[in-house]
């Protein structure tokens, strides 16, 4: 099997009056495992279906392998999909269910029936063949309708929230396993999800939407450690925002900004500034520090602060903790239940803590001139 | 322990059904065998005069032509009631296409039937406007025959195989057939191999509501039929009131009632064993595999 490069160019879709996507362009790259993520209403389903062929978008075109594949129905074009409620036929079994696109291809029943158990072996799952789709659990149903949309060798396989409807642990090994499919068959995956564990933890590229747009599309490491905006950095995991103007410039990447409700801090500059902009900063809470100890040593031009416990939720692998400044700004921190240190104490509320961190690790997202 | 109170609660239909269906229809059955009473009614005795009268060749030919316009009019009412149904079902005003399907059982049924000579008849609104049209200069015969008697048929059973349709389409997940287009069915083959097989229940339902009244049609051919259109209810009818051959007219109606049934039986039986085939070719394949 082989993968096709998806470019879309300038795709627009409105329902009346509504634009649900606004001139969207990019491209995929081919056997990529690409992530369309976004809240609900944010275009992705739509997309995804655009590509397949279920809507037309009322402008721009969508290229597979550089050709221009939207006057074609969705049965002429090499793209299947895996759907959110699975779609598997309730009155065929699940070796019918799997050799239904081949019985429309008029393949020769030694074939269907060496080809089913194939696909059906990848998803592992060949002893429930003769079993209803009734009768199956969700994760069950899950595999038939991905061995069934693979079965045709598409070049590129869309899977539309697959793994909303199974329960949590479920979902996790389904997404292990999806990522082994992946590569095993090689072709180009285009996967839609409002879930950034699932984006993040699988995708070699993900897009992130919201309103029609595409805000950034990065690796999951460019998603989540540089947002491009306020947006993506919220929605991509927790973030703290800190909105202040710059005061000074140290350097071409250095700047001290005076922030509200916490005062003069260090800003790394990954985009351009000029003294007296607005700038909003995200900084992740697993980046900040939390000690009671004041820190002896450490790298200089760390921001340090100090504040009281407001806070603790314990969420077993980790506590998340609300930290007060004295100007009553509330800081998200995050951290895990380990002790380096022996004299190293844990944090109760109300302690007075001290939180510190490398300005690397805050982020502009938004800059306004002043 | 209170005692299953199932029977006590069931009784009152019990009674109904035996009161004014069973023991009828066992009235009907020994009236069949018994001599014709000289001005209608029946003389006690047991003969099989009326079973053989059936034998006649008009009687035969009589029930096949009820046959033929009994299964002509379900097919033409299931090829119009699927697409009706299958629209209903996913526009989106489905209240309001329900209630228009409602709206002819407001009016009478004969009244409904004497409409139609209104519009068909030689005066009828149909031959006006050809005639004022100028495409014909005369009247064209449209009542009194087979196609008429059919028309009106499918016209009144309709809605009886729309609702059932309606309710098995309206459960339908549409989204199969997006997933069968997306495997490469065209949307004719997705409907054929996805909502037919699905909605089979549905078109069981409405082929049943609409051939048992068919075939035990009796005011249709009555008011809109001719020669050609004599239908055995027609002949229960003459038997029992101008001929007054009580016998014989019961022992039609045990016929009618027998064909029915063996009918309705015949159909669930074939219908049962298409659905079941499919286990049985997934069965035979898991062998053929193992």
């Amino acid at each position: 099997m082989n993968g096709s490069t998806v470019r879309l160019v300038n795709i627009s879709k409105s329902f009346g009056d509504f634009n649900v996507i606004k001139n969207v362009s990019f491209n995929i790259n081919k056997g990529e495992f690409f992530s369309l993520l976004g809240p609900s209403g944010c275009g992705k389903t739509t997309l995804l279906r655009i590509i397949a062929g279920f809507e037309d978008p009322t402008g721009g075109a969508v290229y597979l392998d550089g050709i221009n594949v939207v006057p074609n129905p969705p049965h002429k074009r090499h793209v299947n999909t895996v759907f959110q409620n699975y779609a598997l036929f309730p009155h065929l079994t699940v070796f019918e269910n799997v050799a239904f696109p081949l019985r429309l291809k008029k393949i020769s029943e030694s074939q269907i029936r060496k080809d089913v158990a194939e696909y059906l072996e990848l998803v592992r799952l060949p002893a429930e063949m003769s079993k209803f789709p009734a009768q199956l659990s969700g994760g069950q149903k899950q595999r038939v309708a991905i061995a069934r949309a693979l079965i045709n060798k598409p070049k590129v396989l869309l899977l539309d929230e697959p793994l909303s409807a199974l329960d949590a642990k479920l979902r996790q090994h389904m997404l292990i396993e999806l990522d082994a499919i992946h590569d095993k068959v090689g072709i180009t995956f285009i996967y839609v999800t409002h879930d950034q564990q699932e984006a993040l933890s699988v995708s070699d590229r993900v897009a992130v939407m919201n309103q029609g747009l595409v805000l950034q599309i990065g690796s999951p490491v460019e998603i989540y450690e540089a947002p491009a905006d306020s947006f993506v950095a919220r929605f991509i995991g927790e973030t703290n925002y800190l909105r202040g103007k710059v005061v000074s410039l140290i350097d071409q990447e250095n700047a001290v900004a005076e922030m509200e409700g916490i005062g003069k801090i260090n800003i790394y500059l990954d985009k351009a500034v000029k003294v007296g902009d607005s700038v909003l900063l995200t900084v992740r809470p697993e980046k900040i520090h939390i000690t009671t100890e004041k820190p002896t040593h450490f790298s200089e031009g760390f921001n340090i602060f100090d504040g009281f416990v407001d806070e603790i939720i314990y969420t077993g692998f980790q506590s998340k903790f609300f930290i007060k400044t004295a100007d009553s700004f509330t800081f998200k921190v995050f951290k895990q239940h380990v002790k380096f240190f022996t004299d190293e104490r844990s944090i109760n509320w109300k302690d007075k803590v001290f939180l510190w961190w490398n300005p690397k690790d805050g982020f502009i997202v938004e800059v306004e001139s002043a | 322990m209170r005692k299953n109170p199932g029977p006590f609660y069931s009784s009152p239909v019990a009674i109904w059904i035996s009161s004014f269906f069973l023991i009828p229809l066992g009235i009907i059955f020994t009236y069949s065998f018994m001599r014709k009473g000289l001005y209608g009614g029946v003389v006690p005795g047991f003969c099989l005069d009326a079973y053989s009268a059936l034998s006649n060749i008009t009687f035969l030919k009589i029930t096949a032509s009820t046959l033929y316009i009994a299964l002509f009019s379900t097919l033409a009412i299931i090829v119009l009631a699927i697409p009706s149904a299958y629209f209903m079902a996913r526009s989106r005003h489905k209240s309001f296409f329900l209630f228009l399907v409602i709206i002819p059982f407001w009016t009478n049924f004969l009244i409904r039937i004497y409409a139609w000579i209104a519009i068909l008849g030689n005066n009828g609104f149909l031959n006006s406007m050809l005639i004022s049209s100028g495409l014909f200069s005369h009247h064209v015969q449209f009542l009194y025959n087979k196609y008429a008697v059919i028309l009106v048929t499918a016209y009144t059973y309709l809605p009886f195989a729309i609702l059932p349709l309606y309710s098995t389409i309206e459960k339908f997940d549409f989204s199969l057939l997006e997933a069968a287009q997306d495997l490469g069915a065209t949307k004719w083959q997705a409907l054929r191999k996805v909502l037919f097989p699905n909605i089979r229940g549905g078109i069981t339902t409405a082929i049943l509501f609409t051939f048992i009244p068919a075939f035990g049609s009796y005011a249709i051919p009555q008011i809109l039929g001719g020669s050609d259109s004599l239908m055995i209810g027609n002949v229960i009818a003459r038997e029992l009131t101008v001929t007054r051959n009580w016998p014989l007219a019961s022992s039609i109606s045990v016929v009618l009632t027998i064909l029915t049934t063996l009918g309705v039986v015949f159909f669930m039986k074939l219908n049962q064993n298409a659905s079941g085939s499919v286990r049985r070719i997934a069965t035979a394949e898991k062998g053929v595999n193992a």
